[in-house]
């Protein structure tokens, strides 16, 4: 197996420029349309709104306010899937269709996937939906076309201001842990890695560099697999059917007792002949 | 924002709400069907006969509501066979994957014994009741059951097994839909056979009522489990209503109040048993739809 490689997105130096929104659907050939509908948001100057399944990288626009809206500043970030080391959407998925590549990153395959959106549901950062061209899921490959051939990822190579950096992901977790430092040591000390240890989902071969809590760029703070539920609510289930099945049975004793008591007293029970 | 809400929907709609509730009331039907089988009376049979008649077209109107559901339903068969490999696709830690097993499952045990009962009753060559009958009907009966608490149940612990808001904040929906599968099932089996005033009837109305007091237990446990910062923006507002109403009310304690007062005379029966089948149509479109909706 090839290195794990990955993306560091550093959000304190994206721009808004969308070069890796235009260079993802270039390379990818994805529809600039959703089924049709020409897509204008009429919010901000974020028109593609979310991650789906035409859009595999978007581009944020957070318009943050202090309470009074004395001051405001603009956030930034390029979203894209985590491409996580341990994957709730390749964790549910049926068919097998969504894979674990050589590179350690998470690919969809389109000739096996049948829609049946387990996967949506499952995605603790909602990356994930159906492309309505060809009725599969689809998401981020992280290129996975471009990394057999050795080239950079098409949105990295795109990006102006290499707040989208690709490689290896021990290198880039140095490189973050350096950008992490300077931004402290220059003051910004809300500056802070996401995921980009083990302790969410096992480590996110796409991790940031963000400026506030997660919250505010849209991230669950403790995203967690599907799987934490399964235990626990099928042995619920499964201590119901019996309960049910126990209820069931102490009827049909009662039934038979009165059956029996019945006959001793010498009447019979005609309309219980079969 | 609790961390659920950052996820997408997956759009599991109509086709899902009939599916839950069709293969809720199929596999209680025959769940009930070999309780009654297994220890009842020969009197209990005809009713047992009525689980076996409503499980296996249950089980194939579900199965093509789930292709139905599909967006590549030409694709439905890579649930249970890899696509490139042609080998057995089997995950025991993906829901939807044991759930297309369970199914196929509850399929061919419920055809089995639908099959048993059409020769009991003469429509098929006699040898075949021996499906529903002897050492073969136990096993039958036993495997099918089985097959049919699951297909009740699994469709919860399915929706508790994502990230979705509701669904994956509790444990208990799987519990609450096999619970409702149990009643549901047996509500159709009495609507089906109100006229007769058999023990089978009257067994069947006891343990319904028992049914529903423990549905509404279990619902009030998995709406205290999830908790207010998911509760407030998912059921704080129409759907919320409509459990109330259309589960809690009609679906749940009015069937009780009239199984204890039976005011409709001999119209009670089959108006509780419509009201409990309502109620668990309703149980469902809330419990999918308030999150679909998030």
């Amino acid at each position: 197996m090839a290195e794990p490689m990955g993306f560091f997105t550093d959000t304190s130096v994206c721009i808004g420029c969308k070069a890796c929104e235009v260079a993802c659907k270039a390379w990818n050939q994805l529809p600039a349309r959703n089924g049709g509908k020409v897509q204008l948001s009429g919010i901000s100057y974020d028109n593609t709104v979310e991650l789906n399944g035409i859009q595999w990288r978007h581009v944020k626009f957070i318009e943050d306010f202090t309470p009074d809206r004395s001051t405001e500043r603009w956030l930034m970030m390029s979203d894209v899937c985590k491409h996580c080391v341990q994957a709730a959407c390749l964790e549910v998925c049926p068919t097998g269709a969504i894979i674990r590549t050589e590179f350690d990153t998470v690919v969809i395959q389109q000739n096996v996937c049948n829609g049946c959106r387990s996967c949506i549901a499952a995605c603790p950062f909602g990356v994930i939906e159906i492309n309505p061209e060809t009725n599969t899921a689809m998401k981020c490959t992280l290129c996975y076309d471009r990394l057999q051939a050795g080239m950079v990822p098409a949105c990295a190579q795109a990006c102006p201001t290499q707040s989208i950096q690709f490689g290896p992901i021990s290198e880039l977790r140095q490189r973050a842990q350096q950008r992490l430092e300077q931004l402290h040591a220059a003051g910004v000390m809300q500056a802070r890695l996401y995921g980009h240890d083990e302790s969410i989902l096992g480590g996110l071969n796409a991790f940031y560099l963000l400026l506030d809590e997660p919250g505010k760029y849209g991230l669950p703070a403790n995203p967690q697999l599907p799987s934490r539920n399964l235990a626990p609510s099928a042995a619920l289930s499964a201590a119901g059917a019996v309960a049910l099945g126990l209820l069931g049975l102490v009827g049909l004793r009662k039934q038979r007792m009165d059956r029996l008591a019945a006959e001793e007293r010498g009447q019979g029970e005609g309309s219980h002949a079969g | 924002m609790p961390d659920s809400f950052f996820t997408h929907a997956p759009e599991w709609r109509w086709w899902i709400v009939f599916y839950f509730f069709i293969g809720g009331i199929a596999g209680g039907a025959f769940a009930l069907a070999a309780l009654l089988r297994l220890f009842g009376q020969p009197g209990d049979r005809p009713i047992s006969r009525l689980g076996y008649y409503i499980a296996f077209p249950g089980s194939i109107i579900s199965g093509i509501l789930l292709i139905l559901d599909l967006k590549r339903p030409e694709r439905f068969w890579h649930m249970l066979i890899q696509s490139e490999t042609f080998r057995p696709a089997f995950k025991w830690w993906s829901p939807i994957s044991v759930g297309s097993w369970g199914l196929l499952a509850f399929g061919f045990f419920s055809f089995l014994a639908f099959v048993g009962a059409l020769a009991e009753i003469g429509w098929l060559p006699r040898g075949l009741s021996g499906l529903i009958q002897g050492r073969l009907g136990v096993a039958v009966n036993v495997l099918g059951g089985l097959s049919g608490f699951f297909l009740a149940g699994y469709t919860g612990v399915l929706l508790s097994t994502t990230n979705r808001p509701l669904w994956s904040d509790t444990v208990w929906l799987g519990l609450l839909f096999l619970v409702s599968g149990f009643s549901t099932g047996a509500a159709l089996l009495l609507l089906l056979s109100w006229r007769s005033n058999t023990p089978t009837i009257r067994w069947l109305k006891e343990l319904d009522t028992w049914t529903l007091m423990l549905e509404l237990v279990v619902l009030v446990i998995l709406l205290a489990s999830v908790g207010m910062a998911v509760l407030r923006p998912v059921l704080f507002n129409a759907w919320g209503v409509l459990l109330l109403v259309g589960v809690v009310l009609v679906g749940i304690l009015v069937p009780i109040a009239l199984h204890f007062r039976p005011v409709l005379g001999r119209l009670t029966v089959p108006s509780a048993a419509v009201l409990v089948l309502v109620g668990g149509f309703i149980l469902r479109v809330v419990m999918l739809l308030s999150s679909e909706a998030v």
